[in-house]
């Protein structure tokens, strides 16, 4: 049977219990607003489930036994015994049906006209007062009601909410007697029904097997024991404390049972606890086939990872606002299929759900493909509310626009549908995720779709946590929170610098507000530090930096000590301490001590950050990052003079290092035991002096298992920047300088160094350039716009014995071949201004005297269309731009392959 | 439960007068030291009594509030009585002791220098608190007994604890 169904049994049959019972108090009490409004209200919920189910029988008898509630409870209508009796008619009957739903999945055919007509009787006053038993043969002219004819139709139309303009006239329609009056088919039923108006005892009795099936169970009863077995947890581990230092007692056998038992039983209430989210999801296709219905559009639901499980406390806090989400992109997100149609995109939308653990979280997503956020419409939605002004407005990026989303009373939708755009929708749901310890990202791009990613806990008892020691104290932090750890000390470059008293750090390409935890405590010997002499004083081996983040809003926790994560039982701090925000609740450590668990949102107060998720967006920074092709990843360090120096972090292998004592002299040179294996060490300047005993960074660069270390001095960071060479050039060793960061940056010729360690260091491929006997007369013309890319590639080229010629750009190039010079290669990059590669070598083989010398593309970014492509307009071959093993060893096969070729034709 | 037998039975024995109106007559106080001050807590309420405990410190808390500490897996709010009744810390008194007590399903010990005995006193030597009373101490008290060569001042617990914030 649909799990839907069954869930719906079992709730429907503990409801109709409930009615029951409260049908016979209010017989006694029929003045009692309560209950009648508690009746009202549980009828009221079996018809609407009744309806979303499409249950059209069920529905149409509880509609009209609502009916009558309705009017007993606006007091229109006074309870009688032979109302009530009539409304447990209309039980019996629900419950007689949901019998044959139990047995079958299905609603069982039957006609309840009779019933309906006598209950509609009474809510229209039409019925006489001593009729409390009508003979439905006498009066058959009443009978038929068009809507009772028609329960297939009727059934599946939308109930309209009572609040909904058009609630009264659907009301109208549907209730007065048609004038034309149809004999209904089965005219058996008026006895059954008659025969029911004796109190169907046996009826009531009889339970449903499907609600027998699973037992219900109060939370709290899971809770107590959840806390019991918290606690049982604890004293075992006490006791095997206790009995690892005493061996050899009697005590061990037993205490390994025990051991195992808790283990276990800590496991299955963890599992009591577990549901899968699909549970949560369940209902979803449903509303997303009804919302499409309605909305005129074509939305494709996908689901996936609905195995994945989590606490049901967890569960129930995000099933609302997951189904207020996928709602929402549905209604907003989803265009009209036509809108979708006209932009090139498949008329049928989707929508997609997926769900996965991820170190110890659990990721929801929630994407779709369609029209993503309007960012003018936000910006001007922000200006009307006066959240920002237009200047502010100005600096935000799209993605902290977006964010505003997350605020109450924001909705841009242009209408208020029945479905979502009331404004009171997303910043609910933030404040509900984030209730648990969850975080909400939303990602949007105009015109191809929105992601929302949920990341909440597992569970909500037992959480991970990093225990952090300020001024002697000892403080849980969620892992959830924590994005990462920084370590400052001396060796370490990452300083805290201070802004009039406000430390920030330089994390990789932004700044990190940052917090002394001893300081926003107030801790008893916490230090007050407003500057960088304070830094000073402090103990420069114990500080660390825990990266938090809420939202999007990251900020740094500087702490004294960092422990080990342990798992915790979160237990609510006691009342005297509820206003204490920086706290979210204390536990007891494995050792016995109570620790209390910060609650970073309330740091992140504290440190003056208010509003969390207006924040620079990262992941979006770091997407944009990976999306511009034309960024290089470089590795600053500081080697001699002041200036900082830059290489491609890509041809950096690894990071290391050494204690200038370890290093050796072999033949004269400084040499390193360093994986069982020599490696020669190179000091980045030759003043450096090796004799120190000190530490020193070492830049590892290997070939073909041959490993080489360059000495600096420090390594400061790592950057993605657009490589601009501003000035060529002039030493060995620099490519030329650059502005990163604001700052005149050398750009290190790695391939010099190299080269003074090993002159062959380029060589030992096994790809000596063709024709040994001429190395150097192999002439390659490389063409590509970026400086960057024609200094690190030349020295390569020539290092390996070609002769390289260089040109900026293909037209300059194309002019150089027209002018009559031989090239055996030419390597030309695709992406150029004024001509591309594409069109530089169409035109190029489109010559005679060029249509076979073998061209090689050169790109960042290799698309398969890309390769088709270039092979088409006659590139023959496809090379990575910083693979350079595959570029060298490219060159010489297609060179060895050119001289067989002619060998065989000669 | 003792300490209530024991009560039972001294009003039979020793106030066999008292004994016509029931066990009304006398109440039960577990006896502290503070100061040299003595204090009553309804014996009733106490749940525990601790020796010096491993107590957590509670960063921003009001001064009032110790720390937490763990009682048997639950986590327990400790209350320096002292500064609620705005005593000074002495060097002396540094042997601490506490009374654990529950407040609104939560427990909270109290820190005092010494536990003295469970004391069945007589209604009639109760008094209600003087008008010279500190108000400070007039917020957390009861009331006093008069007692041979002592008087006792009765902690109103729950007060107390909503004296801290």
């Amino acid at each position: 049977m649909d799990d839907l169904i069954t869930e719906f049994l079992t709730e429907t049959n503990e409801s109709l219990g409930e009615l029951d019972l409260d049908l016979v108090k209010l017989e006694q009490n029929p003045n009692d607003k309560d209950l009648l409004s508690n009746i009202f209200r549980l009828m009221h919920t079996i018809k609407g489930t009744c309806g979303f189910l499409g249950l059209p029988r069920l529905e149409k008898v509880a509609h009209h036994a609502e009916n009558i509630m309705g009017r007993f409870r606006d007091g229109e209508l006074e309870v009688t015994p032979e109302y009530v009796t009539l409304i447990f008619e209309s039980l019996d009957c629900i419950k007689d049906i949901m019998s044959a739903i139990e047995d079958t999945g299905e609603e069982p055919a039957g006609d309840d006209s009779d019933l309906i007509e006598r209950l509609d009787a009474v809510y229209e006053g039409r019925d006489v007062k001593t009729d409390n038993a009508p003979e439905p043969a006498n009066e058959p002219e009443q009978e038929p009601v068009s809507s009772a004819l028609e329960p297939d139709e009727h059934g599946f139309t939308p109930t309209l909410a009572p609040s909904h303009p058009d609630y009264h006239k659907q009301q109208q329609a549907e209730e007065p007697p048609q004038p034309e009056q149809e004999p209904v088919a089965e005219a058996s039923p008026p006895k059954e029904e008659v025969k029911d108006e004796e109190p169907p005892a046996e009826k009531v009795e009889k339970t449903s097997a499907v609600a027998a099936q699973s037992l219900r169970v109060n939370v709290d009863v899971l809770e107590d024991l959840m806390t019991m077995v918290s606690e049982l947890v604890l004293t075992r581990n006490q006791l095997l404390q206790t009995a690892r230092h005493n061996k050899e007692t009697e005590f061990e056998a037993p205490l390994q049972r025990l051991n195992h038992v808790v283990s276990e039983l800590q496991e299955g209430v963890m599992k009591t606890r577990m549901q899968p989210i699909g549970n949560a999801w369940s209902k979803l296709p449903r509303i997303i086939r009804d919302l499409s219905m309605e909305l005129g559009k074509k939305i494709d639901l996908k689901m996936t990872g609905q195995d994945t499980e989590l606490d049901r406390q967890v569960l129930e806090m995000i099933k609302d606002p997951l189904t207020h989400m996928v709602r929402n992109s549905a209604d907003h997100g989803i265009e009209m299929p036509d809108e979708r149609a006209a932009t090139g995109k498949p008329e049928t939308g989707s929508i997609w759900l997926n769900a996965y653990h991820e170190g110890g979280h659990i990721i929801i997503e929630i994407k779709d493909d369609g029209k993503g956020l309007n960012t003018e419409k936000i910006k001007e939605k922000i200006l009307n509310n006066g959240l920002a002004t237009a200047e502010e407005l100005e600096a935000m990026s799209a993605q902290q626009i977006h964010q505003h989303v997350f605020k109450a009373g924001f909705s841009t939708a242009e209408k208020v549908t029945a479905v979502s755009g009331r404004g009171v929708g997303m910043d609910v749901v933030r404040t509900n995720i984030e209730k648990i310890g969850g975080s909400i990202e939303l990602l949007s791009k105009e015109g191809e779709g929105s992601t929302f990613s949920i990341k909440i806990p597992l569970t909500l008892a037992i959480v991970s946590a990093l225990i952090v020691e300020a001024a002697a104290e000892k403080f849980a932090i969620p892992q959830l929170v924590v994005r990462e750890l920084v370590l400052l000390n001396e060796k370490s470059d990452n300083k805290v610098e201070f802004i009039k008293g406000s430390p920030v750090l330089r994390l990789r390409d932004q700044l990190l507000p940052l917090v002394y935890l001893d300081n926003v405590l107030s801790l008893q010997g916490g230090k007050s530090v407003e500057s960088e002499e304070d830094v000073e004083s402090l103990d420069p081996e114990n500080q660390y930096i825990v990266v938090t983040q809420i939202g999007a809003y990251l900020f740094g926790i500087i702490v004294d000590k960092v422990f080990d994560t342990e798992e915790i039982v979160v237990k609510p701090v006691a009342g005297v301490l509820k206003e204490i925000e920086m706290f979210s609740g204390n536990t007891i450590l494995g050792d016995g001590s109570v620790i209390m668990i910060l609650d970073p949102a309330g740091i992140a107060k504290a440190s003056g950050e208010l509003e969390a998720g207006e924040s620079r967006d990262t992941e979006q920074e770091e997407l944009e990052a990976s999306i511009a092709s034309d960024k290089t990843s470089l590795l600053l360090f500081k080697a001699g003079d002041t200036a900082p120096k830059a290489v491609p972090l890509s041809l950096v292998a690894r990071l290391e290092e050494i204690k200038l004592t370890d290093i050796e002299y072999s033949d004269d040179k400084a040499v390193i035991q360093y994986r069982d294996e020599l490696m020669a060490l190179i000091p980045f300047y030759p003043s450096m002096d090796l004799n120190a005993d000190a530490r020193k960074p070492v830049l590892v660069f290997t070939d073909n298992g041959r490993s080489m270390g360059l000495i600096i001095d420090s390594i400061l960071d790592i950057v993605d920047i657009v490589i601009d060479v501003q000035l060529q050039g002039t030493t060995p060793g620099l490519m030329g300088s650059a502005i990163i960061d604001g700052k005149a940056t050398d750009i290190v010729d790695i391939g010099h160094y190299l080269r003074s360690h090993n002159k062959d260091w380029f060589k030992t491929h096994g790809d000596e350039p063709y024709g040994e006997k001429d190395a150097g007369s192999t002439r390659i013309l490389l063409v590509d716009d970026s400086p960057f890319f024609r200094n690190m590639l030349t020295p390569l080229l020539k290092v390996a014995g070609y002769n390289v010629t260089t040109m900026e750009s293909a037209v300059d190039a194309l002019k150089v071949c027209e002018s009559g010079e031989r090239f055996d290669m030419i390597i030309s990059d695709i992406e150029m201004p004024e001509m591309d590669g594409f069109e530089f070598a169409e035109k190029l083989r489109a010559s005679n005297d060029w249509k076979d010398t073998p061209l090689l593309a050169l790109s960042s970014h290799a698309t398969p269309q890309d390769i088709d492509r270039g092979q088409e307009v006659g590139f023959s071959r496809y090379i990575a731009k910083f693979d350079k093993d595959t570029l060298l060893s490219t060159i010489n096969q297609t060179l060895v392959d050119i001289s067989n070729d002619t060998r065989k034709m000669s | 439960m003792s300490a209530e037998a024991s009560g039972f039975l001294e009003t039979n024995t020793d106030d066999a007068k008292d004994n016509a109106t029931g066990m009304n007559t006398r109440k039960e106080y577990l006896s502290i030291h503070i100061n040299d001050q003595m204090f009553g807590i309804p014996i009733l309420q106490v749940q525990d009594v601790l020796g010096e405990q491993k107590i957590t410190q509670i960063p921003l808390a009001s001064s009032a509030i110790a720390g937490s500490l763990n009682l048997r897996g639950r986590i327990v709010t400790a209350i320096d009585v002292r500064k609620c009744l705005g005593l000074p810390r002495t060097e002396t008194t540094s042997k601490d002791m506490s009374v654990v007590v529950e407040h609104n399903g939560e427990l909270y010990s109290l820190i005092i220098d010494s536990i003295g005995d469970v004391l069945s006193l007589k209604i009639k030597d109760f008094e209600k608190n003087p008008a010279t009373l500190d108000p400070l101490w007039r917020d957390i008290s009861q009331g006093i007994f008069r007692l041979e060569n002592n008087l006792l001042v009765v902690l109103d617990i729950p007060k107390l604890l909503s004296t801290i914030h």
